[in-house]
């Protein structure tokens, strides 16, 4: 997602921030999320994401039970940064490890025990290299987390039956209203010809 | 005409699966097993039985999260949370009296506490090792077992914690062992093992604990949304109470149901199996692979640091962090199998995902460690008499080895000793037996009497060593209280506790990464076939042994 996308998704997580009018409504008046196309099984939803993605849809996202082998490149997807994200976390553990054993033991109060001379780091490397662990951790579970966008408890897909079973044994392709491409009409078309089983205009709640 | 790859397609004639001739020169259907012991290793076994599809195996698992608990359920764990119970009346009695209710004495002064916490975190380290180590090496077979390696993972560290806890006498200085400055500002020592050790296994229990919840995330969401669809088509019911067979108590306003999709919503995070997210998650979860491996080498190194950057003969050895991360992978693994194996008879629809090679695969690494572990016990006696040192030497041959029926000299603990020997480095020998590997009873008993072989092991190695160090006047054996045993004892209950919970409460198996491994999941595979519904070669059968319908 780009920066101007991402900035654009923020009234969505935050109550109270306006959000701008939305590009198409239901007969009812309200807003349209998007349109989501159900399919039964992981080779037809591969080649309905290429097509998809030929199509020059932005965002618009594939849910399936389990992640599918390959399917970054049928989404377009590019490379997280996370792991430059993990690895700046895992030396500030071992650094930030090591001065603090450092200031214990050898600056604010120092003393020799075991015959260890002053001022030695290698009984510090087991708590640098545990605690670079520690943070890579944490960091890797809570930068995915951060990436993704979670927590978050509510999504107007949820409103869908057909879209819950995606944590079951469907995969489902969701292409938001937002989108520049999107077109009530040529979406649908679009998504019928890959070979989705079931098409539905997802409403949004606010 | 299939489009099958040849290789599956051989799989599947080989298991049984699919009609066709038999490979000349094998009997396909003797040896075979439920199908998946192949012996061909150009033949990948298949993971998953019963030609099941997704919804299958998404069915089987949440079934038993979702049902009531069967009789045996309660059976093994109202006794496992009495004893659990007895365990912490037994931690709050130390704590009142003090650990002068062990028996402990001047010479003595390790003994059950800390066997009992280098065998908790010993258990505790195959669950991570599978995770961690069996995903980097891409072994697919791990699916079926992480899920509840690595809860037993964390409830034996759980376990494991309360020891070096307690065994502390005055449980209020604790705070001590955190890096901030006591009552005289003085930090703590970190050029000591016992405080690598708190780091250690602080972070051993927090990375494995982080490791499982990430690992759980969409197996949690699976079962909310299913709970959520019950909950929108009205098929949900309310709490029943079963009195007599067919009659039950029912309380219409307690919904399980709608508990379920709070508390697993609030748990999944919201996650809703979007494939960009799966991306990162995929990504993180390698790297939390790559960050484990290392450090659950490190953890029982550095444990066996507590000893070995000691002066005492029998301790004082640069063996220890090898021989300490083989037995612990050794303890680890024979935990699973004394767990799975009767799991899988008790819950008998898991036969599909946990498979005879799953437990043939593990009864093979049972036999790998533990004749490293027998290699290294052979090594401590020949450092002893290669190095010279007349006091290491005694450690071993006069403590441990040599029966007090043979010697005035003798070990009083030789039974120990031997014990040891024979659980852990005879007993597992019968692996190199094919029919051994495949017989689940041979595995179960191989199991407890490694579990009961490396509890010795820790034994043997603390008291053994600890009883006649140095000067002989200061020789004491140890005896343990009914406070030892029954602290034991109910640690033994707090794990199982925890693990009935587990298996009652939350997905057993990782769905999410089984269905991911299984021959319809390939994007590039069988197109047009109605893959989902069928696999190849005709319908899926019913399930064997149908979750009750209702009274969810």
């Amino acid at each position: 997602m780009g920066l101007q996308e991402t900035l654009a998704a923020i009234p969505e997580y935050v109550p109270g921030m306006t959000r701008p009018a939305p590009r198409f409504v239901t007969e009812e008046g309200r807003r349209v999320h998007g349109m989501i196309a159900v399919f039964d099984d992981p080779p037809t939803v591969y080649h309905a994401a290429e097509r998809v993605r030929d199509a020059g849809y932005r965002r618009w996202d594939l849910n399936s039970p389990f992640p599918i082998h390959g399917i970054e490149e049928a989404m377009g997807v590019k490379t997280t940064r996370l792991p430059y994200l993990v690895f700046g976390a895992a030396l500030t553990g071992v650094a930030g490890a090591w001065l603090m054993q450092q200031f214990m033991n050898n600056w604010d109060y120092s003393f020799v025990v075991q015959g260890k001379p002053e001022g030695a780091w290698e009984p510090f490397l087991p708590i640098m290299f545990e605690l670079g662990v520690l943070l890579s951790a944490f960091t890797a579970l809570f930068g995915m987390l951060a990436f993704n966008g979670l927590p978050r408890f509510n999504h107007p897909l949820f409103n869908s039956d057909a879209f819950l079973k995606s944590s079951d044994n469907r995969f489902v392709i969701a292409v938001e209203a937002d989108d520049k491409a999107f077109d009530p009409e040529q979406t649908r078309e679009l998504l019928e010809s890959v070979g989705a089983s079931e098409i539905e205009i997802i409403e949004d709640e606010a | 005409m299939s489009s099958l790859h040849p290789d599956q397609a051989t799989a599947e004639r080989l298991a049984g699966l699919r009609d066709g001739a038999a490979v000349p020169g094998r009997d396909v259907d003797a040896g075979l097993g439920d199908g998946t012991l192949v012996e061909d290793p150009a033949v990948e076994s298949p993971l998953v039985l019963g030609k099941r599809s997704f919804g299958q195996v998404t069915d089987i698992v949440c079934g038993y999260a979702e049902n009531p608990a069967p009789l045996w359920w309660w059976l093994l764990f109202i006794p496992a949370a009495s004893l659990a119970g007895v365990g912490t009346l037994m931690i709050l009695y130390l704590i009142i009296t003090g650990v002068g209710v062990w028996g402990l004495n001047n010479q003595v002064d390790w003994a059950w506490d800390i066997t009992n916490f280098v065998f908790w975190i010993g258990i505790g380290h195959a669950g991570t090792l599978i995770s961690a180590i069996l995903c980097l090496l891409k072994q697919k077979w791990r699916t079926a077992v992480n899920r509840s390696a690595e809860a037993m993972t964390i409830f034996a560290v759980i376990c494991a914690g309360i020891f070096p806890g307690i065994h502390v006498g005055r449980v209020w200085f604790a705070w001590f062992l955190f890096p901030i400055p006591n009552y005289n500002y003085i930090w703590p020592n970190f050029r000591s093992p016992l405080l690598w050790d708190v780091f250690a296994v602080s972070t051993y229990a927090t990375v494995s604990l982080l490791f499982w919840y990430m690992g759980m995330i969409p197996d949690l969401a699976t079962l909310r949304d299913r709970a959520d669809l019950r909950l929108r088509e009205g098929t949900s019911k309310p709490f029943s109470i079963p009195l007599t067979p067919g009659k039950s108590l029912v309380i219409p306003w307690v919904k399980p149901d709608l508990i379920r999709a709070y508390v697993y919503g609030l748990l999944s995070l919201g996650w809703r199996f979007s494939s960009r997210h799966w991306h990162r998650y995929e990504s993180a979860y390698l790297m939390l692979a790559g960050v484990s491996t290392p450090l659950v080498l490190s953890v029982h190194s550095i444990v066996s640091f507590d000893f070995a950057t000691s002066v005492l003969p029998g301790w004082h050895t640069t063996i220890f962090p090898p021989y300490f991360v083989a037995g612990a992978v050794f303890g680890g693994f024979a935990m699973v199998l004394l767990l799975l194996v009767p799991l899988r008879e008790l819950l008998p629809n898991f036969k599909d995902l946990l498979t005879l090679r799953h437990l043939e695969n593990m009864a093979k690494i049972l036999l790998l460690t533990g004749s490293m572990v027998g290699f290294a016990y052979a090594m401590e006696f020949f450092i002893a008499w290669y190095g010279a040192n007349e006091f290491e030497a005694a450690a071993f041959v006069n403590n441990r080895a040599t029966p007090t029926f043979l010697s005035d000299d003798g070990a009083p603990y030789w039974w120990a000793y031997y014990t040891m020997i024979f659980c852990n480095v005879v007993s597992p020998q019968i692996f190199w037996f094919r029919a051994m590997r495949q017989s689940r009873i041979a595995i179960w008993i191989v199991a407890l009497l490694v579990t009961i072989g490396m509890w010795f092991e820790r034994f043997v190695i603390i008291v053994t060593s600890l009883h006649r160090a140095w000067l002989p006047g200061e020789w004491h054996m140890f005896f343990p209280t009914w406070v030892d045993i029954l602290l034991f004892a109910g640690s033994c209950g707090i794990f199982l506790t925890l693990f009935m919970l587990f298996i009652k409460f939350l997905p057993v198996f990782a769905m999410a990464e089984l269905k991911a491994v299984m021959p319809q999941a390939d994007p590039h595979g069988h197109e047009g076939d109605d893959d989902d519904k069928a696999p190849a070669g005709g319908a899926a059968p019913a399930l064997a042994h149908p979750a009750p319908e209702g009274d969810r």
